[in-house]
């Protein structure tokens, strides 16, 4: 399934998406990562711990419906993946992110800008491993 | 107004993922298909938002303390271990065979693509196998 490639739309969106990051850092001194974010209301540690982490993935999930109000049309999501897969995959995601303590946006965002020693090497690690998977699913077992 | 606050910062990460391309699976796959159909925009995201975040951090992190919170929650650590390379390493494989991660993933709940709900859930499944295995291994030490 090939797509277009965005350079401008996908620069603004990751502007965006590091704007949230300062804002979230400027009041509630919090890294924005999502495996952070998602754990916290796995396992709540009180109620003012739980609420913000709450209304921030309340906020992410409004995102789509707000750019279909701005734009006309809601975001483009195609998966080209099957259900065992996505079920497969999103346990391995799982499990790697609490092992590594962090995925594309506490690593990939916060901790790079941060120069942080363990997320270079994490985010370096995940997009070797990222890449390779991808091309023994469609060249090797695939193709 | 705390809740506000976070709410609207959830928002404009969920409308910046939204038209990024991270919110697509295809275009996620297609960026790590470099010997295929290869898009190369998710580059642009990871650029835009490392180069604002720190621009950022620099402004924020010199102040005393956030405006609503007690103190900056910063990771300390700086030692690469076991842990971190691993499991990062296995958090590929997962984002290579499903297309989705985890702040991809988030905002795309709100479409109510059916995909992305058993993506989470079997996300959550993994995070709580985890945790359970931790614990339960810290609880055998601690008797031993």
């Amino acid at each position: 399934m090939e797509t277009l490639f965005t350079p401008w739309q996908s620069l603004g969106g990751g502007a965006l998406i590091g704007v949230a990051s300062v804002l979230l850092m400027a009041t509630m001194g919090r890294i924005m990562g999502a495996t952070g974010i998602l754990a916290g209301l796995l396992y709540p540690a009180g109620w003012s711990d739980w609420s913000w982490r709450a209304a921030v993935l309340a906020g992410m999930a409004s995102g789509p419906l707000a750019v279909s109000l701005l734009t006309g049309h809601m975001p483009v999501v195609q998966v080209p993946v099957s259900t065992p897969m996505l079920i497969v995959g999103g346990f391995i995601v799982g499990v790697g992110v609490t092992f590594g303590s962090g995925c594309t946006s506490g690593h990939g965002v916060c901790g790079m800008a941060r120069l942080s020693p363990r997320s270079i090497a994490a985010v370096i690690t995940f997009m070797i491993t990222t890449g390779l998977t991808v091309y023994v699913v469609r060249h090797i077992i695939g193709g | 107004m705390r809740l506000v606050i976070c709410y609207i910062i959830g928002l404009v990460f969920g409308v910046g993922i939204s038209i990024s391309g991270m919110a697509n699976p295809a275009k996620v796959l297609n960026f790590f298909d470099v010997a295929g159909i290869w898009d190369p925009s998710l580059i642009f995201v990871m650029g835009g938002a490392v180069v604002v975040t720190f621009i950022g951090y620099r402004v924020v992190l010199r102040r005393p303390a956030p405006l609503l919170g007690q103190g900056f929650q910063l990771p300390t650590r700086r030692d690469l271990d076991l842990p971190l390379i691993g499991g990062s390493a296995v958090f590929g494989v997962g984002w290579g065979i499903a297309g989705f991660c985890p702040g991809g993933a988030l905002p795309v709940l709100g479409t109510g693509r059916s995909e992305v709900f058993v993506f989470v859930a079997a996300l959550l499944v993994g995070i709580f196998a985890v945790n359970t295995l931790r614990r339960s291994l810290a609880a055998r030490s601690a008797t031993v």
